[in-house]
């Protein structure tokens, strides 16, 4: 890893009696594009919040470029945030909201119209200075905002899920718009979301947040195919976890379930015989194979389709249930149809899993 | 046909206003006309109006001693309002900032009083005030001066009397303005380097500056006319030109004059809003003017 810009020591914050964060450590790494993925209530925007110093933390220290900066105010720190709601100034022409920061920086007037016109430009609203932020659609409010929090150089750039408000398609433009500017600045971006698939699209990594804490961090590759916890791999890629006990282990492990035995890769973890374990298994690996083979019994309970894709619940011997999708519609078979389905053990893996085990 | 539905729907809409209208005619409009008219008309002895038209009673406003209470009046208006602003802004500014649950509490704590009649209100202020009464004890026993202030029938006991009777106005003025405003706004500015102070100035006074300057009107204008206050807290030694225009209709029976008195009243007051509107730059008056 490169040269650290920002750690997070052992922070934790409580909102009267709820924590929220529960003493979690992060280093960030200069240039880098990080992701904190969670659902909502998991304490991410607090997590950016305290970074940003407009909350303060109960305990942990803050570490930015080497110099603690836990007790520093907001204006104080380089790092700029871009606001769920952008939290444009409705009062300010769009060139003025940009060179809001700037002016308080006393820069001269032709400095900062030089800096305004270079950043139009750089997020494409060449043209746009002379407009009052209620004149700008959702998207172009999303840049002036970025415009406005790049205007003053900042090290860290903390964007609160700035894509939430925009329909699907302005988001795929502008996650693809993000990650340019990113690469362009070299910036180091954090960057919040619910939304797995735009966390795996943009980021070098992804910490997976719940509870106020770290569930997992690695890069999307590692998140997505080698889930730490069933949480994860529930919430990146909607994998199926199944239960059972560890019946064999070597190259594979054997994982006895009332519908058969359900293989995953050995790899990663130190199950030993007669141990309960959760497996997960993503959708589109399950593959539906003939009745002398090898495979796990189960029941098609529904059959559904949506996005160019076909969700097949099934439903196995013992009462778990799986899902299965397959691209396109030509499948044949029906609900109340028996069938055995199997996948290859290198696309399974063993997770923990407390939510079960919480049960 | 495509206009019929368009066209009843536009009748609809002034039949639901017309009561409206008419009562504003009848209430408002009248009055005034009617008030402007007497002031033209010549005094008839003793009581009522001749119908001969005349100047003189604006002629009469521009004896000094007229003008002087005039200029009172305006000086009276303009203190009590420039102390509303200072305690009025704080106060709505940081009740916007309470809790829910704080903010009802507030609202309510400022509205019953309310429920009290304004005059006896006043009488209570005149046993709070009142040579040896209790703000007099409670200064001396605090060590701040070692006689009685003695305030009541002063200057400043009418002043206190004014910020009293309009504060609220400024306070629910100032805090609609702010509860509305967006606090991520100010968390913005001090992101992007602002201390807690430019943020305040180039942020949230900008943006609660509608439900100030509302605020200022709500209170100016009546702080003009609340004649009884200075009345009964100034004893006769503060002359308005509402207790001018009440003795006047009252005593002298001078119905004219007394016209013509609340004629210029109004001009002046409409002449101050104009020419505040014109200084603050202002259009939007939270619906007001």
């Amino acid at each position: 890893m490169s040269e650290q810009i920002l750690k997070l020591e052992q922070v934790a914050k409580s909102f009267g009696d709820t924590p929220v964060l529960k003493d979690i450590d992060l280093e960030i790494a200069r240039g880098e594009f990080i992701t904190l993925l969670g659902s909502s209530g998991c304490g991410k925007t607090t997590t950016l919040r305290i970074i940003a110093g407009l909350e303060s933390p109960d305990a942990g220290r803050v570490v930015l470029n080497g110099a603690d900066v836990t007790n520093l105010p907001p204006e104080k720190r380089s790092v700029n945030t871009v606001f769920q709601n952008y939290a444009l100034f409705p009062h300010m022409t769009v060139a003025a909201n940009i060179g809001y920061g700037l002016r308080l920086r006393r820069k001269s007037r032709e400095e900062i119209d030089k800096k305004v016109t270079e950043l139009l430009q750089l997020v494409q609203l060449e043209g746009f200075g002379g407009r009052m932020p209620s004149e700008l659609s959702g998207g172009q409010r999303q840049r002036v905002a970025i415009a406005r929090a790049l205007a003053v150089e900042p090290q860290v750039l903390l964007l609160d899920e700035p894509l939430g408000a925009l329909d699907l398609q302005l988001r795929r433009q502008m996650q693809f718009e993000l990650k340019r500017l990113q690469k362009q600045l070299g910036l180091t971006f954090i960057y919040i979301t619910h939304d797995q698939e735009e966390a795996l699209n943009m980021s070098d990594r992804i910490a997976v947040m719940r509870d106020g804490r770290f569930e997992q961090i690695g890069t999307p590759g590692q998140v997505y195919d080698h889930p730490r916890t069933a949480y994860v791999a529930r919430f990146v890629g909607s994998a199926n976890i199944l239960r059972g006990t560890v019946k064999q282990t070597g190259d594979s492990v054997c994982i006895q379930t009332p519908a058969g035995c359900a293989w995953a890769m050995a790899e990663g973890h130190t199950a030993a015989v007669g141990q309960t374990v959760s497996l997960a298994v993503r959708s589109e690996h399950l593959q539906f194979v003939n009745e002398d083979q090898e495979g796990l019994a189960a029941v098609i309970r529904e059959k559904t389709f949506s996005g160019g894709m076909l969700r097949i619940i099934l439903e196995l011997e013992g009462g778990q249930t799986l899902v299965a999708s397959r691209h396109g519609i030509d499948m044949d078979a029906q609900p109340g149809q028996r069938v055995r389905v199997a996948w290859d053990p290198q696309q399974a893996v063993l997770v923990e899993d407390d939510e079960e085990a919480g049960k | 046909m495509k206009t019929t539905p368009q066209k009843a729907k536009n009748r609809g809409y002034w039949l639901t206003l017309l009561p409206l209208y008419i009562f504003t005619l009848i209430f408002v409009a009248g009055p005034l006309v009617y008030m402007v008219v007497l002031s033209f008309l010549k005094r008839a002895e003793g009581w009522g109006v001749t119908n001969q038209f005349t100047l003189s009673n604006y002629t009469q406003i521009l004896q000094p001693v007229y003008l002087a209470t005039f200029a009172d009046s305006l000086k009276l208006a303009l203190i009590s309002t420039a102390l509303i602003v200072l305690v009025g802004y704080p106060f709505g500014y940081f009740m916007a900032r309470l809790s829910p649950k704080g903010k009802q509490r507030m609202t309510l704590a400022l509205m019953v009083p309310f429920w009290t009649n304004s005059l006896i209100r006043l009488y209570g202020w005149i046993i709070i005030l009142r040579a040896n009464g209790p703000l007099d004890q409670l200064v001396m026993a605090l060590g701040l001066s070692d006689k009685p202030l003695k305030l009541l029938y002063t200057y400043p006991a009418v002043v206190v009397g004014m910020v009293y009777a309009l504060l609220q106005f400024m306070i629910f003025s100032v805090y609609s303005s702010a509860e509305k405003m967006d606090w991520s706004l100010v968390e913005a500015a001090r992101d992007l380097g602002a201390s807690p102070a430019r943020a305040f100035f180039t942020v949230t006074l900008k943006l609660t500056l509608p439900g100030l300057l509302s605020g200022v009107i709500l209170t100016f204008i009546p702080s003009m006319g609340l004649f009884f206050i200075a009345d009964i807290l100034g004893g006769n030694k503060v002359v308005l030109v509402g207790s001018l225009i009440q003795d006047q209709l009252i005593k002298a029976h001078n119905t004219p004059f007394a016209a013509a008195l609340s004629v210029v009243l109004m001009l002046m007051t409409t002449l101050m809003i104009a020419l505040y509107r014109k200084i603050s730059g202002v259009k939007d008056l939270e619906g007001l003017v």
